[in-house]
């Protein structure tokens, strides 16, 4: 039932009054980081740049570069770990009756919404005693053992939809639990595999609380980075927004390429209980 | 078996630590006791939690959760309403639906940092978003986003009981009619019981003259709230989007159809037939914003900075006291109060997702 006339002028107008209004702050963010300092003035923010200036982008790159390094090797080793473990968390819960089963799954989910401040003291103690505290290898284990719940809930649900039979025709021909993990589980994991990892790249990039307070200024990840510096007063802000654009950049462009899994992660966290 | 290392790493981590949380919380640790070798450390029993909602002192945390209060109102609210409009009129649409859906959902994908900085911008007083208006003549706008000291909704700290009680009361009140209308006979009894005591209650403590402190404490809703209001439903509204979108999607249209052949106008059929199928999508989503809204930190922490008094919120109250002035015990109590009203909202949520998903 799509609206006809002027309903539809209306509601297609509509839409790109809303999504130009959406887009402002990509605008601003664009123009002010093209600016130089001096031609930064609150009054003509909105201008365009008279003279393309990419000084804020080659300094910005410069200073965040190693912060980058820090959140790449954080993302993508905390996403690969958290993913195998949930996939065989989620493997086991699904298929197999555990004692006490039908408790587990609600106590693993609650640990994905509790406000990690209830956790944060005795955490940030256990990173000074067994000394992981200030590195990375430390941040990589915290986002691990925090991202299990939603890993193994994901994995969890998409594997109830593999049918029974599957599983009984693979124990038939002699499989044990990890063949079954090998030939059935594995080869039908792929876009749960990417829509798990998109959920947990995402999220690890830009966590900030863990971040800033488990590590030491070399470790930081980008998000500490940009927090440090736009929180400073001195900084013109064609350097901030220069730095906002890099440290977006990597979680925009997997959205836009992958959206549609992106999404699917989005709402599986939601709905599925 | 194999998932046993999970498990263990969550029990210690999730369980094994709120509940040394919650001890550290009862304990005077802090100052000089956090960075000697060998504490001395005692017991004091819930005093942390007293001090914090009636000590002289610890002003600025009650302030706090009036912040954190009507921020969560007004962001769960708001992004709601938007969602639920840019659902509607996507649903809509004729041409370009892939191109608005991404533009609208596209700030999930960002960092709070990201965008706290990013609207730090926007919400200068003399720019951004202010000076808008004179691109097209009008006046600039003046409204302090960030900076603003004025309240609102200013309300009496010592009356905060009475002000919960009625809340309680109101919400059981609906309930109870709604089993009432139900005919659900003994939830409604149930209920009127628990607004009962509650009204007792009441009616004793305002008689009685009863405070909970001796003075006049005044808190209300900072307007400075409204710039980190904005930006985050600007970020997380295209999210109850996506959620009410595939809400849409799923109402068949032969059910639509029928509400037609009953002489349903399109109106009609939105709010009959298309809004009651969502309410269940609504739940989740003021579930998942709310808890999000309650533990709200970096945001704030790059919109406004964390020690930006009229913007301030428990989370950062607690990073502040634990981090900066190394009192672990408070910061401890301030978590430990974070993660009873997260679990207030989330425990009847997963009870209730999990009993009726597992059948």
């Amino acid at each position: 039932m799509k609206p006809k006339g002027v309903t539809r002028v209306f509601v297609q107008t509509l839409a790109v009054l809303l999504a130009i209004a959406y887009l402002i702050p990509v605008y601003m963010t664009i123009v002010t980081s093209l600016k130089s300092p001096e031609e930064i003035n609150l009054m003509t923010a909105w201008r365009l740049p008279s003279k393309l200036n990419w000084a804020g982008y080659s300094v910005a790159f410069r200073q965040f570069a190693p912060y980058l390094k820090n959140s790449f090797i954080l993302a993508v080793c905390a996403t690969l770990l958290s993913a195998v473990m949930g996939s065989l968390n989620g493997y086991v819960l699904c298929k197999y009756k555990l004692p006490g089963g039908r408790a587990i799954m609600p106590l693993i989910v609650f640990g994905m919404f509790i406000p990690y401040q209830s956790i944060l003291v005795p955490l940030f103690q256990f990173m000074q005693k067994t000394k992981l505290y200030g590195g990375l290898p430390g941040l990589i284990l915290v986002h691990v053992v925090y991202g299990l719940p939603i890993t193994t809930l994901l994995f969890r649900s998409f594997y109830q939809e593999i049918p029974d039979e599957l599983f009984g025709a693979a124990g038939i021909d002699g499989a044990d639990f990890f063949g079954i993990f090998k030939y059935v589980i594995i080869p039908l994991s792929g876009p749960p595999f990417l829509v798990v990892c998109i959920w947990q790249f995402t999220q690890i990039w830009n966590e900030f609380l863990f971040a800033v307070t488990l590590t030491r200024p070399d470790a930081q990840p980008i998000t500490v980075a940009l927090a440090n510096l736009a929180g400073g007063q001195a900084v013109s802000w064609n350097l901030p927004m220069a730095g906002s654009i890099l440290a977006a950049l990597p979680t925009v462009l997997i959205y836009i390429l992958l959206g549609r899994y992106f999404v699917r992660g989005l709402l599986a966290g939601a709905l599925k209980g | 078996m194999i998932i046993l290392p999970s498990i263990a790493l969550l029990a210690i981590f999730v369980y094994g630590f709120i509940g040394q949380t919650l001890k550290v919380s009862l304990t005077d640790w802090g100052r000089e006791a956090a960075l000697a070798l060998h504490p001395e450390i005692s017991y004091v029993g819930l005093k942390n939690y007293h001090e914090l909602f009636t000590g002289f002192l610890n002003m600025r945390f009650r302030q706090d959760l009036a912040n954190m209060f009507f921020f969560t109102l007004a962001f769960v609210g708001l992004s709601l309403f938007v969602g639920l409009v840019l659902a509607t009129l996507i649903d809509q649409l004729v041409w370009g639906e892939t191109f608005f859906r991404t533009v609208f959902l596209y700030p999930m994908s960002l960092s709070l940092v990201v965008t706290g900085t990013v609207w730090r911008w926007l919400l200068q007083p003399r720019g951004g978003i202010n000076v808008l208006p004179t691109l097209v003549g009008l006046p600039a706008g003046e409204f302090l986003w960030l900076s603003s000291r004025e309240q609102s909704l200013v309300f009496d700290w010592s009356h905060i009981l009475y002000y919960i009680c009625i809340i309680v009361l109101v919400v059981m009140a609906f309930m109870a009619y709604g089993h009432h209308r139900r005919g659900e006979r003994q939830q409604f009894r149930t209920k009127a019981v628990i607004s009962a005591i509650l009204m007792g209650i009441l009616v004793i403590g305002v008689a009685g003259g009863i405070t909970l402190l001796d003075y006049p404490e005044e808190h209300g809703f900072n307007k400075a709230i409204w710039g980190v209001v904005m930006a985050a439903v600007w970020q997380m509204s295209g999210y109850t989007m996506a959620l009410y979108l595939a809400g849409l999607r799923t109402i068949s249209d032969e059910l639509r159809e029928a509400a037609r052949v009953d002489g349903a106008g399109k109106f009609q059929i939105y709010r009959y037939v298309d809004l009651p199928l969502l309410k269940p999508i609504t739940v989740s989503a003021v579930v998942i914003l709310g808890h999000i809204a309650l533990k709200i930190f970096d945001l704030i922490f790059a919109m406004a900075g964390p020690d930006h008094v009229p913007t301030s919120v428990p989370a950062i109250t607690m990073f502040l006291k634990t981090f900066r002035g190394n009192e672990l015990a408070v910061g401890s109590s301030i978590g430990i109060i974070l993660l009873i009203l997260v679990s207030l909202l989330i425990i009847p949520y997963l009870a209730n997702s999990f009993k009726t998903g597992e059948q």
